[in-house]
């Protein structure tokens, strides 16, 4: 049976991944907009940074985020200036990790939805005399809705699913930085394989759960 | 047939490594510099080249039981090289203390630990890193330094938890934890502390971190792995070791 250590870090993932989410969504819809629109030619290069951690190992992403949050870093000395100490081996330090980690997995699948829109709705519209905000509230959005189901869905599993960025800046403190992924990984190192089975197994279930969820987004066409 | 030059180049560089020999060696994180520097005065010596991974011991514990290719393992305790030799995963008889190894209490800023390790006692730091006590003896002896001084709960929800002793000692060299317990090994350069700040600790407060190497069942009929457990036996091995703090 799972202990209490061990639901500990299920709820604590669940609240990073849900944290995550939200920020990547409110964050996440204008940057996938701009890029579905825009014609400008930072286009590519926005689009390329938004996808690097999709090929970037994980590691990369925690030794850089360690480095730049810690006291001689970029962001350290923000943080710190700002009163708000240091990032690393906090929560607010693993739910930015989280939201550069899982950017792309919410931004790509909005911006496809945008772009698959087209233009002709919102002309229409435009001509029915809808302010812009108007038209993305009540037109783009709604259009939009598969594209933003499926980016909060991966976005919330990807987040579950993290581990080499956590490994490397959490410092795996019990209820604040020990998610489920590190707390197997630690079950595992220590021998106590059944603890690691119960976390293990859930684990898969979760995972097809939440892809089936992602098929039913689909719509049942056959060619 | 023809044999190609390449062809024929790779089966020379082939036979060369056969007879020259290669050794698996599992490293206790805490003796990854000695060790470096070990395996290339062997080299020089024998011609055998040792393959060196780094990690804490009872992770090597875990994946020697589960078939780990290691020939050799370098522990930071004695009771793991104990258990594989009572489980049946080592060679009988192989066993010795190859380091005595010393526990610190360091910062990377000079200044902050003073020599009797009072910042335990104010608490003047946000982070305290310590390597897994679960999977890593530095990490024990470590919990046992505070629990003797009775600072463990004052200064027990400060902890950060590093995977092994190496990364303990990352986590304080990035500043990200202001101090923490390291190898005096990671931070000893030919006898000397060249970094930070740091406080020794006394021996008596913890028990004596005792560190033994034994032969692996898989390096038994390995001539270079045998040849690696006379080599660290060695005055020149022992002087290496004395080098980064370790006693003996």
């Amino acid at each position: 049976m799972p202990d209490s250590a061990d639901l500990a870090a299920i709820r604590l993932t669940l609240e990073l991944a849900t944290v995550t989410t939200l920020l990547l969504l409110l964050f996440g819809t204008p940057l996938a907009w701009w890029l579905a629109r825009t014609h400008s030619r930072w286009k590519r290069t926005v689009g390329a940074l938004v996808a690097l951690p999709l090929v970037l190992p994980p590691t990369v992403l925690g030794f850089y985020l360690l480095i730049t949050m810690g006291p001689e870093g970029p962001i350290g000395r923000l943080t710190q200036a700002l009163g708000l100490g240091l990032l690393p081996f906090t929560f607010p330090g693993l739910v930015l990790a989280s939201f550069l980690y899982s950017l792309p997995f919410v931004v790509q699948p909005i911006q496809n939805a945008f772009e698959t829109m087209g233009h002709r709705p919102l002309e229409v519209a435009a001509t029915l005399r809808a302010s812009p905000l108007d038209t993305f509230f009540t037109v783009a959005i709604p259009l939009a809705r598969p594209g933003f189901l499926s980016a909060a869905i991966l976005g919330f599993a990807h987040t579950v699913g993290e581990f080499g960025v956590v490994l490397m800046m959490g410092g795996n403190i019990p209820g604040v930085t020990r998610v489920v992924s590190v707390q197997i990984y630690s079950h595992v190192e220590a021998m106590e394989y059944s603890h690691a089975h119960w976390l293990s197994g859930g684990m898969v279930v979760f995972a097809f759960v939440v892809l089936l969820a992602l098929q039913s987004q689909r719509p049942a066409r056959r060619s | 047939m023809k044999t190609s030059a390449p062809v024929l180049s790779i089966a020379l560089l082939w036979s060369g490594s056969a007879l020259a020999g290669e050794v698996q060696v599992a490293v206790a994180a805490n003796f990854t510099a000695p060790a470096k520097q070990i395996a290339a005065d062997f080299e020089k010596k024998t011609g055998h080249k040792a393959i060196l991974s780094f990690g804490a011991t009872g992770k090597f514990h875990a994946q020697i039981k589960n078939g780990a290719p290691f020939e050799v393992l370098l522990a930071a305790d004695t009771t793991t090289p104990a258990r594989l030799e009572q489980e049946g995963d080592a060679v009988t008889g192989s066993r010795f203390t190859y380091a005595i190894g010393q526990l610190v209490l360091w910062s990377s800023k000079p200044g902050v630990v003073d020599d009797s390790g009072s910042v335990l006692k104010t608490g003047a730091f946000t982070h305290l890193a310590i390597a897994d006590p679960k999977l890593a003896p530095y990490g024990i002896a470590a919990l046992e330094t505070l629990a003797a001084l009775k600072y463990l709960e004052s200064v027990q929800s400060k902890f950060v938890q590093a995977e092994n002793i190496a990364q303990a000692h990352q986590f304080v060299a990035s500043g990200n934890a202001e101090v923490g317990f390291v190898a005096l090994s990671q931070v000893m350069k030919a006898g000397k502390i060249t970094d930070g700040s740091a406080w020794i600790v006394p021996a008596p407060l913890h028990q004596p971190i005792r560190q033994d190497a034994v032969l692996l069942d898989k390096g038994k009929t390995n001539a270079a792995a045998r040849a690696w457990m006379d080599h660290l036996k060695s005055d020149p091995a022992k002087t290496v070791i004395l080098s980064f703090g370790y006693t003996l």
